[in-house]
């Protein structure tokens, strides 16, 4: 919502384009895109791009004819830097976003913890970025426009979507009218209320949380770091919970709890909003002038589908989960869901491996969804108790913590970590024990060598990191020709073993999407083959 | 004791709070109290904690 007398997308600071419906001829053209991608938001517009950086074409779809109103998702963490570098869009989003490590908390003003979120030289990127929603998508749809393989239909609604033979029929409308578009395989990223997801008869099931929040922000000259404040119990807003983050163009999110006698209507009038953020600004000490930029509402929820596939539409984003904000996982998750099903089916529509691959997608981004509501649970406890004993605890942790630094400890959130996918069919396990190193299923880990990383020297497939070069030329001369494997000839021992637990002859297989397939100790080269054959179900 | 540690037992007795009930929760915390002092077995240790709880209300 915006302040009176400005429209939905007239912002203090951004410029909404105006996108045109496809011409008629368009509309009516014959199958070109073996798949349909429906919603061009941030999830949507990652899945289209990770298809297209494996050769495969896409429709995009999208209802609107701009982009979202307001700033919505601005936390992005470190695993998703590694998702938009991959997608070739990181610079844009370096150059404009703010990076940040630390989170304080206050108990009715007095400061009771200093968090510091993993970081050093060892890192490419920092914990976590402030960037509003809609530069986020601006950056990821400069680089939709520019590709080729990505056709997108704007003011375009999917108003069904039918199984048929070998395939789907899905029903649009635009200005013009209605058509048919057939597809192999669809990407339902159409959102939290995902009408794919309500016309295929499917729910979400879960919990709701009581507590409700209203973000607001606010344009206005404040001097104070990247750091995310959490005020709990302020003089502002007793009892409640408020959050302060930085944005670019000076923008400030403050988010903060309605009592529960307080209705969500009230609550999102113009004038209560100016008096509730009025109230956060003087008790964080801002006397200043500042404009109102955009507000709205939001409750806890940890809501998810039984299984983010139905036949062959894939399930990607806030339409197959809505998790609480706490812990900034909406928008990232579904940045992970959509480089995962990228890749897959990527792959499997290329030949680069079997369709069995795209039966791994939802037990790995289910799974990491059911980690996020466990953790994201505990938070949302912490920031609104939903029963006495947990209000008691939390009251008391608060207050200990005025005195005892231990109790404020209970008062970090739990930021986000990529998901480990121990148990999906697409790793091979090991039992083999390491020193270090990340285990099979996690993200690999970043090391700097050289004034480079790691990471710079992966390929676009998978990356075999062999310690020692005997390893590593055997692996190589055992390539048929068909893999898409790159091999990396790591010196051992060096700063790079020793955060792998790595001896000559060690070896990890990582995946495309940067998480790890397997890991042997002493490796040989028909292993790793092997296990590449099996994770890539050839 | 870790962090994760707390956090088990802080939630640990969040529960049995509810479980308890709220009418019987303030008798529930004075008895978590005195069984904790008789293992914490060092009275002035004790008598700092009590102390300390009531900083800060």
């Amino acid at each position: 919502m915006r302040p009176a007398g400005r429209g939905e997308t007239e912002s203090l600071y951004f410029d909404y384009p105006h996108f045109e419906a496809p011409d008629k001829g368009a509309s009516n053209r014959g199958q070109s895109s073996r798949v349909a991608v429906v919603g061009a938001g941030p999830v949507g517009m990652s899945a289209a791009l990770a298809l297209a950086k494996e050769g495969v074409a896409c429709a995009l779809f999208d209802g609107k004819d701009t982009f979202n109103d307001g700033s919505r998702a601005i936390c992005i963490a470190r695993p998703s830097y590694y998702i938009l570098e991959s997608l070739g869009v990181v610079t844009p989003f370096l150059q404009k976003s703010l990076g940040w490590t630390t989170g304080r908390s206050f108990f009715r003003g007095k400061q009771i913890l200093e968090f510091q979120m993993p970081d050093g030289p060892d890192e490419k990127y920092r914990p976590m970025y402030n960037l509003q929603q809609q530069y986020i998508e601006e950056f990821l749809w400069d680089a939709v426009a520019a590709n080729p393989l990505i056709e997108t239909r704007w003011q375009s609604t999917v108003d069904d979507i039918e199984d048929v033979e070998d395939g789907v029929r899905l029903s649009i409308t635009d200005p013009h009218g209605a058509y048919g578009f057939d597809a192999e395989w669809v990407l339902a990223c159409d959102g939290a209320h995902s009408d794919t997801r309500t016309k295929r008869g499917l729910r979400l099931n879960g919990e709701n949380f009581e507590g409700r929040y209203v973000i607001a922000d606010v344009q206005m000259e404040h001097d104070y770091p990247t750091v995310r404040r959490a005020l709990f119990d302020p003089s502002c807003h007793p009892g409640g919970t408020v959050l302060v983050h930085r944005q670019p163009d000076n923008i400030w999110r403050i988010d903060y709890q309605l009592d529960s006698h307080e209705s969500t209507d009230y609550a999102l009038e113009e004038a209560t909003v100016r008096a509730s953020v009025q109230a956060v600004l003087d008790d964080i000490g801002h006397a200043g002038p500042w404009e109102l930029e955009w507000w709205s509402a939001y409750t806890a929820n940890t809501l998810a589908l039984d299984d983010y596939r139905d036949g062959r539409v894939f399930y990607v984003g806030d339409s197959a989960h809505i998790v609480p904000i706490f812990g900034v996982r909406g928008l990232n998750n579904g940045l992970a869901d959509a480089a995962n099903i990228g890749w897959k089916l990527g792959w499997v529509l290329t030949g680069k491996a079997g369709a069995g691959l795209l039966d791994s997608y939802s037990p790995e981004r289910r799974g990491a969804t059911l980690d996020v509501f466990a953790n994201a649970s505990k938070s949302a406890r912490f920031m609104t108790p939903d029963s006495h004993g947990w209000k008691l605890m939390r009251d008391a942790a608060l207050s200990l913590a005025l005195d005892y630094s231990f109790a404020g400890q209970l008062a970090n959130p739990r930021q986000m970590t990529a998901y480990t996918y121990s148990d999906s069919p697409a790793v091979v396990p090991s039992g083999e024990e390491f020193v270090a190193g990340p285990e099979v299923g996690a993200v690999f880990r970043e090391v700097a060598m050289n004034g480079e990383f790691l990471s710079d020297k992966f390929g676009t497939g998978f990356t075999v990191l062999c310690f020692g070069g005997e390893l590593a030329a055997a692996v190589t001369n055992s390539l048929t020709g068909d893999e898409d494997i790159t091999v990396l000839d790591l010196p051992c021992p060096s700063s790079i073993s020793a955060a792998y637990g790595a001896e000559i002859g060690t070896a990890y297989l990582v995946r495309p999407d940067t998480h790890l397939a397997g890991r042997w100790k002493n490796a040989d080269a028909n292993t790793v083959i092997a296990a590449y054959r099996t994770t890539t179900f050839h | 004791m870790t962090d994760n540690d707390i956090e088990t037992i802080y939630e640990a007795i969040a529960r049995e709070i509810d479980t308890v009930g709220e009418d019987k929760s303030e008798l529930f915390l004075a008895k978590l109290a005195l069984l904790l002092a008789r293992e914490v077995d060092d009275r002035d240790r004790v008598l700092a904690c009590v102390s300390g709880a009531s900083a800060s209300l």
